[in-house]
């Protein structure tokens, strides 16, 4: 059977969310326990944390989370690394041994800068440059993968059940202001740890339960815009496209989640006439990009959290506030499993947002006073 | 003069038993395949006339007639059919180029009936459009890659857009091929339908004022009607390079069709020739054709979309990216089954290529040139129902043109005689007696249903595979399944194997 990558597979999943408005770091406990309460929406073949403010002490250095097949590629790797990043810290990622965590890779993390003078020479942003090189080991090491590579937060994955992949990597000995965890129920895999969620690049980080009938068409608009979508998961479009929308094409937060999951041509007609020129401007011209099938989606940045459904709610979604935190999850019980009375608990709309940001941050990626939708 | 060599190739069969001598065939026939005998009293028929377009047949009251093949054939021969027998026999007598009608019918392969869509199953939820919305609208023209938003608005506005309801669009068919009675019909379908309807290189007639709010105008080689009022009068102006049925030669509206209607909307005197040159005269190469588009911009102050019709051909994928390099706000691209009025049989049957492979090869070219997202891709040749339209946009096409499939709608009974100007279906003719056969109001509503029934049918099938927007749907391979493809054929449509 082919390795995830070279053959798509469609898989449901959980997905749970927890994030603290004021920046201030908590420990994983609250999201282990959430998304443990959702077992049986996994199946013990991919499950996986995304943590934000981890590394306070290494905050401003790119924290490259690598799987090693081999001792070979590792040897690679790190020539490569060494090549084109500054390297400030390294070493393996401390992990417990868990009967029900196999086949191992080797799993090491380096704190690394780029290489000034190579960052120098190219026409690159840094941010580029970060990204090139991590899709250039992905793609070009045999049995090396980069699980996550943004400054200050990491990815913690495996195959297995969500609880023991915290388990395995010890994820209790970290804190962080934002937390988001995926268990999944691929519907068949050979089981790659690279495959299982969530799926990151630079800032990003997304956890997403849904299949995405749009993949084809979404998929050959990112090439287009020279993107690789080498694991041929909904998760790696979806990033992508977020990716493309906000950072390269610089456009408000609001407006890349109403491109994702777009208002209706029939709530367009009802928009002012200016809202309605705009929209029907972004989805003549952003129609590749829309995502069409089920999905609940968990975006994760340092500048917090944005949770979203399909536009017709095909995939459960359950959001809560309480204090300064907010949550969401696929279920209710996943969320009251940690916070047994919160202030309010909603179920978003479909294709209506939850915005999780955080307060002390220039929150500008909101910030757009066309509506997406008529709320 | 001497005996032809050919015989009838069908035969009509009256069933004297119920046949009541009313002769209501003998007026319905302009081939003069049935007369009154005088002498026996009765209503007799002449094979040799018959084209088998079922007119008699339909209108017979008492269901006295029938039509079929002739049963006579030559000695059994794989390799000299009857058709090549016959052809020479034929051109023997006259000296001349074969004619014919209608798009390419001989056996090469239709992709389509080799794709196979998909369907969802549990992974992921079929829609029910009765229950839910599912999204058929599409815009053509030119997008920009990206958009810059101003406080929310847009910091420039969209290039303009034609807005279907249904992404299908009545082809270019001018007045002179078919009647205006046909053209009406079309045109009132597609105001009702939110769609457009193409005025081929004909000009407008007068009487079309009422419907130009939804007609592309066509600029054709022979520039026939072409003038301010024209160009302002059309939602969109396509040029035309080429046509499926004959591409890489002009045409020829024969003096006799030029009656006073034809030669006012195509401003040439009465019963003379319309020639349309093989090539543009303006345009020999593509740095002419982007010289046409940007005139026929300027002349219209770039307020509607200027696209360009191309025959497929072997280099499509080439002269596709050309044009859109050279500023097309849309490509039409005719395979080599579409229509025509009149086109010689030799060129019909073997020049070009199918339209399936024709778009698979434009649209990679152009997404690999990084370039597809800027122009609208509409495809032609042929179109025959929805699923055609469903794999048409699976492969690439933002809409496609259908041309007969819209004349069927109207009564054209693929007779393949179009040339003749003797439709007695009132459709591809410009007499008057003839053309009166064709009610545009009926005929209108008989477009107009097809296209509804074809909308409910994409609905249907997009829900199945989990879609509630067509744009997602525009390129999307994934959504199609080759049976009975070679492995080359899979490459160059860019889909896999039904099992994989």
């Amino acid at each position: 059977m082919e390795k995830e990558g070279r053959v798509r597979i469609p898989s449901g999943c959980a997905v749970a969310g927890i994030v603290n408005l004021q920046g201030e770091v908590f420990g994983a406990g609250d999201i282990i326990q959430s998304i443990a309460c959702m077992h049986d929406r996994s199946n013990g073949l991919g499950g996986g944390f995304a943590g934000y403010g981890i590394y306070p002490e290494l905050k401003d250095y790119y924290a490259l989370h690598l799987f090693y097949q081999s001792p070979l590629a590792r040897e690679q790797t790190e020539a490569f690394i060494n090549q084109v990043f500054t390297v400030k810290d390294c070493g393996p990622i401390p992990i417990k041994k868990n009967p029900r965590i196999t086949d191992v890779p080797g799993i090491w993390r380096y704190f690394a800068l780029p290489d000034p003078a190579r960052l120098e020479e190219c026409s690159d942003t840094e941010e580029e440059y970060v990204m090139k090189c991590v899709m250039q080991i992905n793609r070009n090491i045999p049995g090396a993968f980069v699980a996550s590579g943004g400054k200050n937060m990491g990815a913690f994955k495996a195959v297995g059940y969500p609880e023991d992949v915290a388990d395995f990597y010890r994820l209790e000995d970290y804190r962080g202001y934002l937390w988001m965890a995926h268990g999944r129920f691929p519907t068949n895999t050979p089981g790659w740890w690279g495959g299982a969620h969530p799926f990151t690049l630079l800032d990003w980080a997304v956890v997403h339960n849904g299949e995405i009938s749009s993949y084809g068409a979404n998929r050959r608009y990112l090439e287009m815009h020279g993107y690789h979508c080498g694991l041929q998961t909904d998760t790696e479009a979806i990033t992508y496209l977020f990716d493309l929308l906000i950072r390269k094409h610089r456009l408000p937060v609001r407006v890349a989640l109403g491109i994702l999951a777009a208002p209706f041509w029939d709530e367009i007609e009802q928009m002012e006439e200016s809202a309605k020129r705009t929209w029907k401007a972004i989805r003549a011209v952003y129609g590749s990009a829309l995502l069409n099938g089920p999905f609940s989606i968990i975006i994760g940045s340092s500048h917090g959290m944005i949770a979203m459904n399909d536009r017709i709610k095909l995939r459960p979604l359950v959001a809560a506030e309480e204090g300064d935190y907010v949550y969401v999850a696929s279920e209710e019980s996943a969320i009251r499993a940690i916070c047994p009375n919160p202030e309010r608990v909603w179920a978003p709309r479909g294709g209506e947002p939850v915005f999780g940001l955080l307060k002390n941050k220039e929150v500008s990626i909101a910030d757009s006073p066309v509506v997406a939708r008529a709320v | 003069m001497a005996i032809s060599m050919r015989t009838a190739p069908y035969r009509v069969h009256r069933d004297p038993d119920r046949c009541i001598q009313c002769q209501v065939c003998v007026r319905q026939c302009a081939n003069g395949v049935h007369r009154w005998d005088d002498e026996e009293a009765e209503v007799v028929s002449e094979d040799r006339e018959c084209v088998n377009c079922h007119r008699c047949v339909v209108y017979c009251p008492t269901g006295a007639l029938t039509i079929s093949r002739s049963p006579l054939d030559y000695a059994a021969n794989a390799n000299w059919r009857k058709p090549d027998i016959d052809q020479i026999y034929l051109q023997s007598e006259t000296g001349g180029t074969l004619l014919t009608g209608m798009g390419n019918n001989r056996p090469y392969p239709v992709y389509w009936d080799h794709l196979l869509l998909n369907a969802s199953q549990v992974t992921n939820p079929s829609i029910d459009p009765l229950r839910e919305p599912v999204e058929l609208k599409t815009l053509l023209g030119r997008k920009p890659d990206s958009l810059e938003l101003k406080k929310g608005t847009l910091a420039e506005p969209v290039p303009p857009q034609l807005e279907l309801e249904v992404p299908v669009m009545f082809s270019a068919m001018s007045f002179g091929s078919i009647s205006l009675n046909a053209q009406k019909a079309l045109a009132r379908a597609a105001i009702d339908l939110g769609i457009y309807w193409n005025c081929g290189e004909g000009g407008l007639h007068p009487e079309m004022d009422p419907y130009t709010g939804r007609v592309i105008v066509q600029v054709a080689s022979g520039r026939f009607g072409v003038n301010m009022d024209y160009l302002n009068a059309g939602a969109a102006i396509e040029i035309k390079i080429g046509q499926g049925a004959k591409p890489g030669i002009g045409g020829h509206l024969p003096g006799e069709k030029v009656g006073p209607e034809v030669s006012v909307t195509r401003m040439i005197p009465v019963g003379s020739d319309a020639i349309s040159p093989a090539p543009h005269h303006d345009i020999y190469s593509i740095e002419d054709l982007r010289q046409l588009i940007y005139s026929l911009k300027e002349a219209t102050e770039y307020r509607k979309p200027v696209g360009v019709k191309i025959a497929a051909v072997h280099n499509v994928a080439a002269i596709a990216s050309g044009s859109v390099r050279a500023g097309a706000d849309y490509l039409a691209i005719d395979g080599f089954r579409g229509g025509t009025g009149a086109a010689p049989l030799r060129i019909r049957d073997n020049v070009g290529i199918p339209i399936e492979l024709a778009l698979a090869a434009v649209d990679s070219r152009l997404r690999a040139e990084g370039i597809r997202n800027q122009v609208s891709l509409v495809v032609a040749g042929s179109i025959r129902n929805s699923a055609d339209v469903v794999k048409a946009i699976a492969l690439g096409a933002d809409a496609v043109y259908i041309g007969t499939a819209a004349l069927i709608s109207l009564g054209c009974h693929m007779c393949q005689k179009c040339y003749r100007g003797k439709c007695n279906w009132g459709i591809a003719t410009t007499d008057a007696y003839l053309s009166k056969r064709l009610n545009p109001e009926i005929g209108a509503r008989r477009a107009a249903n097809l296209i509804q029934a074809w909308k409910h049918e994409i609905k249907e099938m997009l829900g199945g595979m989990g879609i509630n927007a067509i744009e997602s749907l525009r390129g999307n391979r994934l959504a199609l399944r080759g049976v009975n493809l070679t492995s080359r054929e899979l490459d160059i449509l860019q889909v896999k194997a039904a099992g994989e």
